[in-house]
């Protein structure tokens, strides 16, 4: 099976950290990976290379078992590669609309829309139903979003990402400050996008969420994955054993 | 409220979107800055004309209000976005002259007569300034050297250059149909050309600014820069551009002047930049970027003006102008940060949040 997204012997260095070193990691199509990994392992850094925010010092990347190159985040997302970061990206300033078409504004039809006015009807209606869709609701979407509550601002970050990812779909910590119903809507969110097809990768420091969500663990420890476990087949004291490094022997 | 709806709950039940905007809109009419500043112009007219009720509104000059305000009404439309992609630019003053010198090299060259030596004119100094704010907006977002310091480099600069080419002295050298026809003409009996070039930028820039995607993206970039680049917005070339729209206003600005005073104005430019930044943050543009409106800077343009023509009607040494404008200018900053805060935390807390998160 050839894999939605593969990283081999990524490789990123901030001055003397040495933030990865060597790191594969690889995602299927239509399945939920957990990445797990203790605070500093190198996690959202591998997300970021990803995704196109950050360009690796060495390594590949492989797109259905073709090398891609990302200079810049639109590169990964004209392969349908979306990201809910950990630290969001929401422009607190614009509205729920604006933020949801953000980077992919949609004109007007004919000469006004070359001279760069938008449909605003149009975006309305799409993030209403994304937002629909993912059963999320906003309390507003003329609201700018900084007025928002932390998870109402996570709620919109994670419905753009899933509106528009079509291949592989990141998730950096996405439940970190929800609530324990809006934590279920995501667990319940992911399978859903899942179920279409989309390859998953889910970041979180919850293992119990980690186990009922996945499909299969991969563990990072200083910039390596150390091990990638089929997630019927492992257990929580495997898991905390591998990221703290109790089980390096084991697990080569 | 739950953003998400339970999962045996219905959707659209709680989609209750629509309900929720018609009511807010107008209760967040009075607390929105553009309001506060438009009554605070409204009070201040109110109590002049009640002091001077006879002589207030009839000496009130309309006509060379407009005049003296048009110039920097332009100006300010450059400044708000710049200000709202949360930079500054201190170098309008320097970068006008400068295209206003160079015009009128060009004009001189050509002849100084005609039509055609006019429009040439005009397009030179478009040109000139709006290259000058390329390079500043190239400087700010690819160079990353702080628009403060860039921009103070350029007023220095641009200033420099312009006294090296005419050693000094104003040029006189406009033509006569831009000093007769544009300078002092009136479009309709007493309604400056000046002052409907200004009203044409404006509202230009308005349309700009607040309904395409141009304008959306400047907000944006301003709102949260890492957040743009990671949607693929091109961050640089935003910069670039609104630097170079800056340019361009102050490129007409150069031409305005010209026209208006018949030569060059090289030692007369030293507090344009002050005078514009300060109209465009009275008038509610946050300083901290992603909000701002040019209705809002227009407003925070004309009140130093109503309250210099206030002052000579009812006797006061005019220069307490300036003390008024500097004590606007430090409560409209405090008010903006005192939203800011209260506004749910707003950008601040996000932006807080993602520092702590990087780790
Ligand atoms: N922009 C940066 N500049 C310098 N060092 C960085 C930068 N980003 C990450 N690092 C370093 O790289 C290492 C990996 O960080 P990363 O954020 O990827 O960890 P993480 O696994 O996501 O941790 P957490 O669970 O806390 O989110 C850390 O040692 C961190 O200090
Ligand atoms: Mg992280």
């Amino acid at each position: 099976m050839t894999y939605a997204l593969e990283a081999k012997g990524i490789v990123r260095r901030y001055g003397h950290v040495e933030a990865l070193r060597g790191c594969n990691f690889n995602v299927k199509p239509g399945e939920v990976t957990a990445l797990i990994g203790d605070n500093g392992a190198g996690k959202s850094t591998l997300v970021r290379i990803l995704s196109g925010a950050e360009q690796p010092d060495e390594g590949e990347i492989l797109i259905e078992g073709k090398a891609v190159h990302f200079n810049s985040p639109s590169d990964s997302r004209n392969f349908g590669i979306e990201t809910v970061f950990q630290d969001l990206a929401l422009c607190p300033h614009l509205n729920a609309v604006q933020n949801m078409y953000l980077g992919r504004e949609v004109p007007r039809k004919g000469i006004l829309g070359k001279l760069g006015f938008l449909d605003h009807e149009v975006m309305r209606q799409g993030s209403e139903d994304a937002f629909r869709d993912l059963g999320a609701t906003v309390r507003s979407l003329t609201a700018s979003t900084g007025s928002m509550s932390g998870g109402q601002r996570q709620s919109i970050a994670v419905a753009r990402s899933a509106a528009w990812a079509t291949k592989v779909l990141f998730f950096d910590e996405p439940t970190a400050a929800l609530g324990v119903v809006q934590k279920k809507n995501v667990l319940n969110l992911v399978r859903r996008v899942r179920d279409k097809g989309i390859g998953i990768v889910f970041i979180s420091h919850s293992m119990p969420e980690v186990l009922e969500i996945s499909d299969r663990v991969q563990v990072m420890r200083r910039g390596l994955t150390i091990a990638d476990y089929k997630t019927s087949e492992t257990n929580l004291e495997e898991l905390v054993g591998a990221m703290t490094g109790r089980l390096d022997e084991a697990s080569k | 409220m739950s953003m998400f709806t339970n999962t045996n709950g219905d959707p659209k039940s709680d989609f209750g979107i629509l309900a929720e905007e018609k009511e807010s809109f107008l209760k967040r009419i009075p607390k929105t800055q553009t309001f506060q500043i438009v009554s605070v112009l409204f009070v201040i007219t109110a109590i002049f004309s009640a002091i001077a009720p006879s002589t207030f509104f009839t000496l009130f000059n309309l006509r060379n209000i407009i005049i003296n305000i048009s110039v920097f009404a332009v100006l300010g439309v450059g400044m708000t976005f710049v200000i709202i992609t949360a930079g500054i630019d201190l170098s309008v003053g320097s970068v006008l002259v400068f295209s206003s010198v160079i015009a009128c090299k060009a004009i001189v060259a050509a002849g100084a007569k005609g039509w055609g030596t006019t429009f040439m004119g005009i397009f030179v100094a478009v040109a000139v300034a709006t290259a000058w704010g390329a390079l500043n907006g190239w400087l700010v977002s690819i160079a990353k050297v702080p628009a403060f310091i860039v921009t103070l480099g350029s007023l220095s600069a641009a200033l420099g250059v312009s006294q090296i080419i005419t050693g000094g002295i104003d040029l006189r050298g406009a033509t006569p149909e831009l000093v007769n026809k544009i300078g002092f003409g009136n479009v309709y009996k007493q309604i400056p050309v000046l002052g409907v070039i200004a009203v044409v930028v404006v509202i230009l820039g308005g349309i700009l600014l607040h309904k395409t995607k141009f304008g959306l993206l400047t907000y944006a970039v301003g709102s949260n820069t890492e957040a743009c680049r990671r949607v693929g917005i091109n961050v640089n070339r935003q910069l670039i551009y609104v630097y170079s729209l800056m340019g361009f206003t102050a490129g007409i600005g150069g031409i305005m002047s010209l026209a208006m005073y018949q030569q060059t104005t090289i030692a007369g430019q030293s507090n344009t930049a002050l005078t514009v930044i300060a109209g465009v943050v009275i008038g509610g543009t946050s300083l901290f970027g992603g909000y701002g409106t040019i209705f809002g800077t227009m407003i925070g343009l004309f009140i130093p003006i109503v309250l210099q023509t206030g002052f000579i009607i009812i006797g006061v040494v005019p220069f307490w102008q300036n003390v008024v404008v500097g004590v606007f200018l430090v409560a409209a900053v405090y008010v903006d940060n005192a939203r800011r805060n209260a506004a749910d935390g707003g950008g601040k807390s996000l932006k807080k949040r993602s520092k702590k998160s990087t780790s």
